[in-house]
């Protein structure tokens, strides 16, 4: 009997030791990092993401947090770039003690901080980032991508222009002369030679950043009259090309392709005449026609509005995506955890390989192989509703990320290259307006 | 090339000369007068960007046609009030110390500006084109041009050119700024308020930055680090015409306005690199600028 109270405390012990081995403490709080533009130009897209992350938190604090602890945020600012952005995310994770973080907009913050996330083993969500070549170059463990990259969504862009203007000769680039507006072309044009090699390239301009005067542009355009002519600028970039081409008449002489103009649809309001090519980096469209009529993306939506002043744009949702992957990855390792709180080990280990859903989009899935994010790409073409003082998106086809997604382990242009012109018969559900 | 073409990059690189000449301008006459080169220069250019685009939005449902002098509206009250604050708060203060700090100065006050501007006018780009669109577009071989650009802000710098001209040396005000710029000890001792002639030029300068701003804000988006990027640009016109020179500035303005048209037509690769490539092979060959002269250093 002796033996039996001695072997049963035992047991009760080593029980006790063992569960505790697996099980943390569970946190009085989830911090959480988040590069972000709060100044420069590229704010036009980080100022909104930043105050869905708030509106996010707020409301997954409302609903007891992730795995029943509030999250807590803190924002750095992009716009800081260089050895700054560097020196405050060592600063956050290292004296903050995040448990996580979400970096960055643009790709050369990207491609500073995951190696730094690497070494530091923090989780690290590249939330808006699109150079393909990131994650493509090396395999990372720490580093997650909760979007698409540069070539699903410059290909869908492509596709829809090859589907709904198969007849096209010749083609124009205006970019942004910086690592985007080149990557973007490349993959593009790369693309476009390989399914349709008989158009012309009859002009690749690429102003300076930043650029307050495309009048030469414009006039080297009018005079050339290319059938299409892309552009994938954004922000105040964008908004002054299409206005000053509108003003010339060359948004009618020419079709227009803006590659990621979903975020400027708002801002150019009446300036931005109908049948103009848009891409939205991902399904994002606040009237995504799969799921406007679901009460939480109303919801959420209508709140931004309110909150903002303006209807969500692309990377409000792509913020969305990267509290969502995060919320999986923890519910993931907590069930794999019987129920404990997970290490941060425990919640890398289970964040490759995740389907997650925000509800405002397609569900997205987390590639284990490359931990490249495979997200759905809606591209339309502008329309006047009434009801609306700026353009809808109309004639909206929604591509399969897995269909236009290069393969893990193949490089984006390589892949690219290979694609023949069936490529364009593919099947691709197309929604209207309204 | 073809002659077509040529003619549509005269056009082109004149109405972008005009606005480059506009904004350079001011910044060289403040070098002239006070010789401080004023860093505060592009935040003042984006305020009267911003203050303009404010006075149009505001006014052009009263009458479109008002959004004209609104935007000279704009350029008299940066001038004045941002100018005027930043020469007599700022600036005199370190009259007479080491050129650096009135540098460093000017550089904390467009830090300051920056963060001014994001917080009056957000961060979203902002457009006001009304008075662009009350000007009608003109054809030129089948490319339509706006008038606003090939005539009213080509006209605007010649205006401001000739004006500026006849104001330094035909009128009594004039006479004693360059007095003042000459010889600033000689020109106190026969009486002459150096402290009011460079408040007074600063505040000119100021608004003509302003006038830039104002005018290019119905042609472009208002943006967060705008004034940023016309510094830099206009500090590499001042320094090819040679600083202080205000024909030196026009003639190099338009060197670069046409030049970097040519190039987007030809090699638009190197649109980026033309001014400053300009500027660095001047300096080479004449370090006082194109136009600037070598000057004699009291020691």
């Amino acid at each position: 009997m002796k033996f039996l109270k001695a072997a049963v405390a035992a047991g009760l012990v080593v029980a006790a030791f063992t569960g505790t081995s697996l099980a943390q403490n569970k946190p009085s709080e989830l911090k959480i990092g988040i590069t972000t533009f709060l100044s420069g130009p590229a704010s036009v897209f980080g100022v909104p993401a930043k105050a869905a992350a708030e509106m996010i938190a707020e409301d997954l604090n409302k609903k007891g947090g992730i795995g029943g602890v509030p999250v807590k945020l803190s924002f750095i600012d992009e716009g800081a770039g260089g050895e700054a952005l560097v020196s405050n995310y060592r600063r956050v994770v290292q004296d903050e003690k995040v448990d996580a973080t979400f970096a960055s907009i643009s790709s050369g913050s990207c491609t500073q901080l995951v190696p730094v996330a690497e070494d530091l083993k923090v989780m690290n969500f590249m939330w808006d980032c699109g150079a393909a070549s990131i994650l493509e170059t090396k395999k990372y463990r720490y580093n997650f991508r909760t979007q698409a990259n540069g070539t699903p969504e410059m290909l869908a862009v492509l596709l829809y222009l090859l589907k709904t203007k198969p007849d096209f000769k010749t083609i124009a680039v205006v970019n942004q002369d910086y690592a985007w507006g080149r990557e973007s072309w490349e993959i593009f044009s790369t693309a476009l030679k390989a399914m349709k090699p008989d158009v012309q390239v009859v002009a690749e301009l690429f102003p300076k950043f930043g650029a307050p005067d495309y009048s030469t542009e414009v006039s080297r355009l009018l005079a050339l009259r290319p059938d299409v002519v892309l552009t994938t600028s954004w922000g105040g970039d964008l908004d002054t090309l299409v206005r000053q081409a509108g003003q010339r008449g060359l948004l009618q002489q020419s079709t227009f392709v803006l590659g990621i103009g979903e975020s400027s649809i708002q801002r150019l309001g009446k300036d931005l005449p109908e049948g103009l090519i848009v891409g939205a980096r991902g399904d994002h469209w606040f009237l995504h026609p799969e799921k406007k009529n679901d009460a939480a993306f109303k919801a959420f939506n209508e709140a931004f509005k309110a909150k903002t002043g303006a209807w969500p744009i692309y990377p409000v949702y792509h913020m969305a995506q990267a509290f969502k992957a995060l919320q999986t990855a923890y519910d993931k390792a907590i069930k794999s955890n019987g129920g404990n709180w997970p290490t941060r080990e425990q919640v890398v280990d289970a964040t490759a390989g995740i389907e997650f859903a925000t509800g405002f989009g397609r569900p997205i899935t987390l590639r284990p192989e490359d931990n490249q994010g495979l997200e759905a790409q809606l591209v339309g073409v502008t329309k006047s509703v009434p009801g609306y003082d700026f353009k809808l998106l109309d004639n909206m086809m929604i591509f399969d990320p897995k269909m236009i997604t290069n393969p893990a382990g193949v490089r984006s242009v390589e892949w690219l290259k290979t694609l023949k012109p069936d490529f364009v018969k593919m099947d691709v559900p197309t929604f209207k307006a309204q | 090339m073809n002659s077509t073409l040529a003619i549509l990059a005269i056009l082109d690189g004149i109405s972008y000369a005009a606005l480059v000449f506009l904004v350079s301008v001011g910044l060289s006459l403040i070098f002239g007068v006070l010789r401080v080169v004023n860093v505060a220069h592009g935040s003042l250019y984006a305020f009267g960007a911003y203050l303009a685009a404010t006075f149009s939005l505001a006014i052009a449902p009263i009458s479109p046609w008002l959004t004209y002098p609104a935007l000279l509206a704009a350029s008299i009250v940066i001038g004045v009030v941002c100018g005027g604050f930043i020469e007599r708060f700022l600036l005199r203060p370190l009259s007479g110390q080491e050129d650096v700090l009135q540098l460093l100065i000017t550089f904390a006050a467009f830090m300051i500006m920056d963060n001014l501007q994001r917080l009056i006018w957000g961060v979203q780009p902002i457009f006001a084109a009304e008075p662009l669109r009350l000007l009608p577009n003109i054809a030129v071989f089948g490319v339509s041009y706006t008038s606003y650009q090939v005539i009213l802000l080509p006209g605007v710098a010649l205006a401001t050119l000739f004006g500026l001209r006849y104001f330094l040396r035909r009128t009594l005000s004039g006479a004693v700024i360059l007095a003042v710029t000459e010889d600033r000890e000689a020109s106190t001792a026969i009486g002459i308020d150096a402290k009011r002639v460079y408040f007074v030029t600063f505040v000119i300068g100021a608004s003509l930055a302003a006038l830039g701003g104002a005018l290019a804000s119905p042609t472009t988006s208002l943006v967060p680090g705008m004034g940023a990027d016309m510094i830099v640009l206009s500090f590499a016109v001042a320094a090819t015409a040679g600083l202080g020179q205000i024909e030196g500035t026009a003639l190099t303005a338009l060197m670069i306005g046409l030049t970097r048209a040519f190039v987007i037509y030809l090699q638009p690769e190197f649109e980026v690199l033309v001014p400053y490539l300009l500027m660095v092979l001047v300096l080479l060959v004449r370090p006082f600028g194109l136009f600037g002269a070598v000057q004699v250093r009291k020691i």
